[in-house]
């Protein structure tokens, strides 16, 4: 478990990674804010609104059973979202930063 | 002999038959400590996927879920959905600093800029634990799955709880990471292929009208049960963060080449394991219908919904098939397992406690070897003294430990700057004793183990009122490791951080 060269610790001071850091930081954040609203919603609502969950809302299909499916479809549409931004924005900006870095041989 | 009992032992023969042809051709691959922990970083981020999805569904959320939902209805369906919340935040907050920053072990990321020594001692305790705790549960089950599914042949506990111990033994001794992972992604692939054409079935009987399914299930079914909001809560706590804890899914990040590879193959795990989660309930509310929740319980229990189900509408063929990808489910846990556990006693406490690091690649290899007999054996001894013990209620311990001995102190050292080794030990240590300590306090523990009542006496109530502690845990050890890492400054471990953040963003000098 090498330490990186210290020659790259002026990496630290560079505006690019600084805003690396920053943005990835806010991404993270904002998503896994809204992962944690979005299931501890739905557990409040099963521990407080319990009939709400057996109210049909097309034919026999009811609203317990949509909020189920639609809680785990959102939480992969959020990795996906996070997968997106991650291949379009971090990657380049990662690349920028290692073409920067010195690597040791 | 019957048909069914036929074609499952074929299909479980074509199983093992594969798996072995498969970790001999691994096995001439497996020399260095790279490949034996890690398959020599080759995976690709959708192989990773299938991989973390066949470690991750076992065999107690496979038939388990199915029949809660067919017994209890809608109680079990929460369940699904807590298993599947914890990948994101796993993505979000673990999955790339974990790979930029680690070797073979999540402890390689805590020790990264603390005191190796007394991070790793900690750190393995509780991986260690964890893993021992979900293998105890992985061989119950198996052990009760074949008396189940296998009974005509006479197949006993026993039998089964020591075969299961061997073969896990040969994946992993001689196959190491790229025969787990192939075994894995095999079950995964067998698993949600045999789930899907089971719901297939479902809907042809419905004449694929969801109408017609769930218009026969009573409308109590439909509603969550009568539980407290902290009970609830607790146990989403402890399912959400234990994921993101659990030796055996952060080790498989290191099979990956690089970050983007890593959180590629959370993308694919995510949809692969919450996909089958919707199949799992769906089966449920099935069997809950066409087999019927008395029918379930009269069979041996609710872990038979879901083959009761596929032997009312598929016959004994494909019971017998679906009984055989159950058994290859839980071989393919308990041999992600058994390289978790080795990996934390040979990685982590042979070469960086014992040895200070230093160690060759024959000797590492050959401790992590020895290491899998070992947890191989303690793992059948475990399945044989705890053979009467609730599988989903040791599952639940097993996460509660892992969200909070482990995730704390893994996510501390990635995001805090002033973390300190003390803090650390802390962390892991307050997380361990107060996960296993509020069990062994609480309702499923302390009134019907420890203090039984006298017989016509009314059971002794709980110490701790909640069945999961994980509320009260995951909390107390993020304070002890924010508290104690304020009292004991480490001026060292804080200038490292710089240099921990090149790496854990940007992956500069990552393995």
């Amino acid at each position: 478990m090498s330490d990186a060269p210290r020659g790259n610790l002026r990496l630290l001071e560079d505006p690019e990674f600084k805003d690396l850091a920053r943005r990835k930081n806010r991404i993270s954040l904002q998503l896994t804010g809204v992962t944690l609203a979005v299931y501890y919603g739905f557990i409040l609502l099963i521990a407080f609104k319990r009939d709400l969950f057996a109210a049909k809302i097309s034919g026999n299909v009811t609203f317990g059973i949509v909020l189920g499916i639609g809680v785990i479809v959102t939480c992969w549409i959020l990795t996906g979202i996070y997968v997106r931004w991650a291949n379009h924005r971090y990657d380049a900006m990662v690349a920028r930063l290692q073409a920067k870095a010195i690597h040791e041989p | 002999m019957s048909h069914s009992s036929w074609v499952a032992l074929s299909f479980f023969f074509a199983f093992i038959g594969s798996t072995l042809a498969l970790t001999y051709w691994a096995a001439k691959r497996t020399r260095t400590a790279k490949e034996f922990y890690a398959a020599g970083r080759s995976i690709t981020g959708f192989q990773n996927g299938l991989a973390l999805a066949g470690d991750y569904m076992s065999a107690a959320s496979f038939l388990g879920i199915a029949g809660l939902v067919a017994t209890k209805g809608y109680d079990g369906l929460i369940y699904s959905v807590g298993f599947l919340v914890g990948w994101p935040i796993c993505m979000f907050l673990i999955a790339e600093p974990l790979r930029n920053l680690g070797k073979f072990t999540f402890a390689d990321v805590v020790a990264y800029r603390l005191n190796p020594r007394p991070i790793r001692t900690a750190a393995a305790s509780g991986a260690i634990l964890t893993v021992l705790i979900y293998l105890t549960a992985q061989m119950v089950g198996a052990g009760k799955l074949v008396v189940l599914l296998f009974g005509e042949l006479h197949l006993q506990y026993l039998h089964a709880v020591i075969g299961v111990g061997i073969l896990m033994m040969v994946y992993v001794l001689f196959g190491g990471m790229k025969a787990t992972t192939w075994v894995q992604i095999i079950k995964a692939v067998l698993l949600i292929g045999g789930a899907t054409v089971l719901v297939l079935m479902i809907f042809w009987h419905f004449d694929f009208s969801p109408n017609a399914l769930f218009g026969k299930v009573s409308e109590e079914m439909m509603k969550p049960g009568k539980k407290s909001p902290f009970d609830r809560i607790s146990l989403g706590l402890a399912l959400m963060f234990g994921t993101a804890g659990l030796p055996h899914i952060l080790m498989r990040f290191y099979t990956v080449p690089d970050a983007k590879e890593a959180r590629k193959s959370v993308f694919y795990a995510t949809g692969w394991i919450g996909y089958f989660y919707i199949l799992t309930f769906t089966i449920g509310f099935g069997a809950a219908v066409v087999v019927g929740p008395d029918a379930i319980k009269s069979a041996g229990g609710t872990n038979m919904a879901a083959p009761l189900l596929a032997q009312a509408l598929g016959g004994n063929a494909f019971f017998g098939f679906l009984s055989a990808v159950a058994f290859a489910t839980i071989l393919a846990v308990v041999a992600g397992l058994a390289l978790a556990g080795a990996s934390a006693l040979s990685h982590d406490l042979y070469v960086g406690v014992l040895k200070k690091g230093v160690a060759t690649e024959r000797e590492q290899v050959l401790v992590a070897r020895v290491g899998t007999i070992a947890l191989g054996v303690l793992a059948v001894f475990l399945g044989i003294i705890f053979q009467n013990q609730n599988v989903a209620y040791l599952v639940g311990l097993a996460f509660a430990v892992a969200a909070s001995a482990n995730f704390p102190a893994l996510l501390l050292s990635v995001v805090w700057r002033n973390f300190t080794t003390a803090g650390a030990v802390a962390s892991t240590g307050v997380g361990l004793v107060l996960s296993i300590g509020l069990i062994i306090l609480g309702p499923d523990v302390w009134g019907p183990v420890i203090a039984v009542a006298p017989k016509g006496q009314p059971p002794t109530p709980p110490i701790f009122p909640l069945e999961n502690p994980a509320i009260v845990s995951i909390p107390a050890a993020f304070i002890a490791g924010i508290v104690v890492s304020l009292l004991t400054p480490d001026p060292v471990a804080q200038a490292k951080f710089e240099d921990e953040k090149l790496r854990s963003y940007a992956g500069i000098g990552a393995d």
